[in-house]
């Protein structure tokens, strides 16, 4: 190595030691860490979960900090990227649990993400909270029924959001047969995939197609063939809005002409963007509708705005549900530490957010809630009904 | 009936996307027995200055093709020189690693510019005729019969133009020729110029097939067009075309008859086996080993 690369070798790791030393803590702070989607495939939802994060930590603060057990004490926020990989949330997680020692987490947001973080973060034993993570999974220990003591959710979870799109195709749309296309390779799709098929079969459907995909596919003329052959009278497309309008692209161009069903994936502005018009008229399930709020959400809809100058959408919205669950919890523990937050929210029996009622049942780390449909309707999305749990 | 036709369009059209990308890797080898792995993100490169050109420009499908041909094209002889030519006489493995380094560059490089998907407009007005029931669209046609053209046209130059000639004679003996007063060189910007640009020609198209594009797109695919060299006979320029025609035949074909989840599963473990008996791949010849 010559020597003037040397010298620059020996300042730039100087350098980073420096940074490292700057983030050392003063005065009283809680310290909550946030694991987003920031890159990779689903960028839009990271984006959302970060700006919903500061909005909620910058609003606490402003307000002079949050009081637990007759203390007030400022947040600090640490961001991390998973790089929308599985591994990378993994790592993520222990980051901010040991490196920067954070007393919970929020995020990750996709269910394949939020499977492996939420391994690390009830092994660690810190409170996890995923505010759009829907596969059943996330919140269970290994293969097993039994719940997971420090992960919790905020949204509502897939055999529930499988039972309302199936609900709707039958009775709705008045389908009774349908189709199904989704990402075999990603918890959600898979998950929400198999809840559909269940349930519309239960109830009188049949399912005549069930074709799949693996993520970062970009051509689906195999399998969107096979499906116009089966004839179905709705097409169930379970994947994220990167997808979507690809997949309803090449169908329109193979002639299929039936409408179209999503779920909450689906619920990204960036849909309409990437789709165009090809979207117009189809339905999806979600978390909450933007032009039906509640007071609670009409006032953080227009703080959002004004900050961020657009329509928050469903990841924004549970993010800040899932930082007021954890505001809740530690002033119900009174405490700050991992033990006391966790405890807060075993507590939380009933929280009124953004994104309607919650209601947690003792013991488990789900919230039972009511989903809403949407239609896209130009360049937004309708309310058109809601699902009740 | 029609349903197999239809799908054996859906072949045709992933196949010559394929394909067109497949000669990319098979030309480089041919040249330098390096594999040249940045050339799926070459191909991912090319569908983003196609978005630039169309978005940013206004240009309509032609002069978009040309830009984004062109503008590649210069970028993989330019990556030749900046990274691969100092490594020219390093072991083989220093120059796969850099490739797969410069992939890597390409990817981050783009992401810091482009961090969402972004999509592309349309620049060929789409018409879908209805054929005995099978659905043929305008652009899948234009895409069939574009890569096609390519090919022949590289073929043609490959084999009638001087440079073409040194080009099979440095394939042929990388030491020998130059002494005979080839350019070696310029051979070998002319090669990868040649190649970078036909991926970014397979990139607009699919780029408009597929019209929504992210950074990642040329992993994936960028594998599946080696794969396609491999079993065509890396290093064989007709070699590369069968290959990407049989990857994608097989692709669709699988998911087209069977479960869809064994797509992948079943169409690798068929071209294993045809590696089996044809351990160079179709029209490949063994190379002897000189010592």
């Amino acid at each position: 190595m010559k020597k003037g690369t040397l010298i620059f070798v020996v300042m730039i790791i100087a350098s980073m030691l420096l940074a490292a030393c700057g983030t050392s803590a003063e005065g009283d702070v809680i310290k909550v860490g946030v694991v987003a989607e920031l890159t990779g495939d689903i960028p839009a939802v990271g984006a959302s979960c970060k700006n919903a994060a500061e909005l909620a930590v910058k609003e606490i603060n402003d307000a002079g900090g949050l009081e637990v057990g007759g203390k007030t004490y400022k947040i600090e926020l640490f961001i991390e990227d998973n790089a929308g990989k599985a591994d990378q949330s993994a790592s993520a997680a222990s980051k901010l649990i040991t490196q920067q020692n954070v007393v919970a987490i929020i995020g990750p947001n996709a269910s394949r993400y939020a499977i492996p973080a939420s391994e690390i973060a009830e092994s660690s034993k810190v409170v996890l909270i995923s505010p759009w993570s829907t596969n059943p999974k996330t919140t269970l220990k290994g293969d097993t029924t039994e719940p997971k003591q420090y992960v919790f959710r905020a949204a509502f979870i897939d055999p529930f959001q499988g039972r309302v799109v199936a609900k709707f195709a039958l009775d709705n749309l008045n389908a009774k047969k349908a189709a199904v296309l989704y990402d075999v390779a990603s918890d959600y799709n898979k998950g929400i995939a198999e809840f559909f098929k269940a349930t519309f079969e239960e109830n009188g459907g049949t399912v005549v197609a069930f074709e799949t995909y693996t993520t970062g596919d970009k051509d689906f003329s195999a399998q969107l063939t096979k499906i116009k052959e089966a004839a179905p009278e709705v097409i169930f497309l379970p994947n994220y809005y990167s997808e979507v309008p690809l997949q309803i692209q090449q169908a329109h161009r193979l002639g299929i002409t039936v409408p179209f069903l999503g779920s909450d994936s689906w619920g990204s502005s960036e849909l309409i963007t990437l789709c165009g018009a090809e979207c117009e008229g189809y339905f999806f399930s979600t978390h909450y509708a933007a032009d039906a709020a509640t007071p609670v959400a009409t006032k953080f809809i227009e703080s959002y705005k004004t900050t961020y100058g657009n329509t928050p959408d469903d990841v924004a919205a549970l993010t800040y549900d899932s930082f007021g669950l954890l505001w809740n919890a530690l002033k119900a523990a009174g405490k700050v530490d991992r033990e006391s937050v966790r405890a807060g929210m075993a507590m939380i029996t009933n929280y009124e957010g953004v994104t309607g009622n919650m209601a947690f049942e003792s013991g488990s780390g789900d919230p039972v809630k009511s989903a809403v449909i949407l239609q896209v309707k130009g360049d937004k999305f309708v309310w058109f009904a809601n699902a009740a749990p | 009936m029609t349903y197999f036709f239809q799908q054996s369009l859906n072949a045709l059209q992933l196949g010559s996307i394929y394909a067109l990308i497949a000669l990319g890797y098979t030309m480089v080898y041919g040249i330098l027995t390096m594999i040249n792995f940045a050339h799926g993100d070459l191909f991912m490169v090319g569908a983003f200055f196609t978005f630039i050109a169309a978005v940013y420009l206004g240009l309509p499908f032609v002069p978009t093709l040309v830009v984004s041909m062109i503008v590649v094209g210069l970028l993989g002889v330019l990556i030749e020189r900046v990274a691969y030519r100092p490594l020219r006489n390093a072991p083989r493995v220093s120059a796969v690693i850099t490739a797969l380094g410069v992939g890597l560059f390409l990817e981050n490089f783009t992401l810091v510019f482009y961090p969402y998907p972004q999509h592309i407009p349309t620049l060929i007005q789409n018409t879908t005729w209805n054929i005995a029931g099978v659905s043929i669209s305008s652009l899948q046609i234009i895409i069939i019969l574009l890569s096609i053209g390519l090919m022949v046209m590289l073929d043609l130059i490959v084999r009638k133009t001087m440079v073409g000639m040194a080009m099979r004679a440095i394939s042929w003996d990388k030491a020998i020729i130059p002494l005979m007063g080839v350019p070696l060189n310029l051979i070998v910007s002319a090669t990868f110029a040649l190649g970078t640009s036909l991926g970014a020609a397979a990139g607009t198209m699919y780029a408009l097939a597929f019209p929504v594009i992210d950074p990642y797109m040329g992993i994936m695919i960028g594998w599946k067009a080696f794969i396609s060299a491999v079993v065509g006979g890396i290093g064989n320029i007709r070699g590369a075309m069968i290959g990407g025609f049989i990857l994608g035949t097989v692709e669709i074909m699988v998911a087209a008859f069977m479960p869809s989840t064994y797509r992948d599963f079943v169409a690798f473990a068929l071209l294993l086996v045809l590696l089996i008996f044809r351990p160079y791949g179709i029209l490949g010849k063994p190379r002897p080993q000189k010592v």
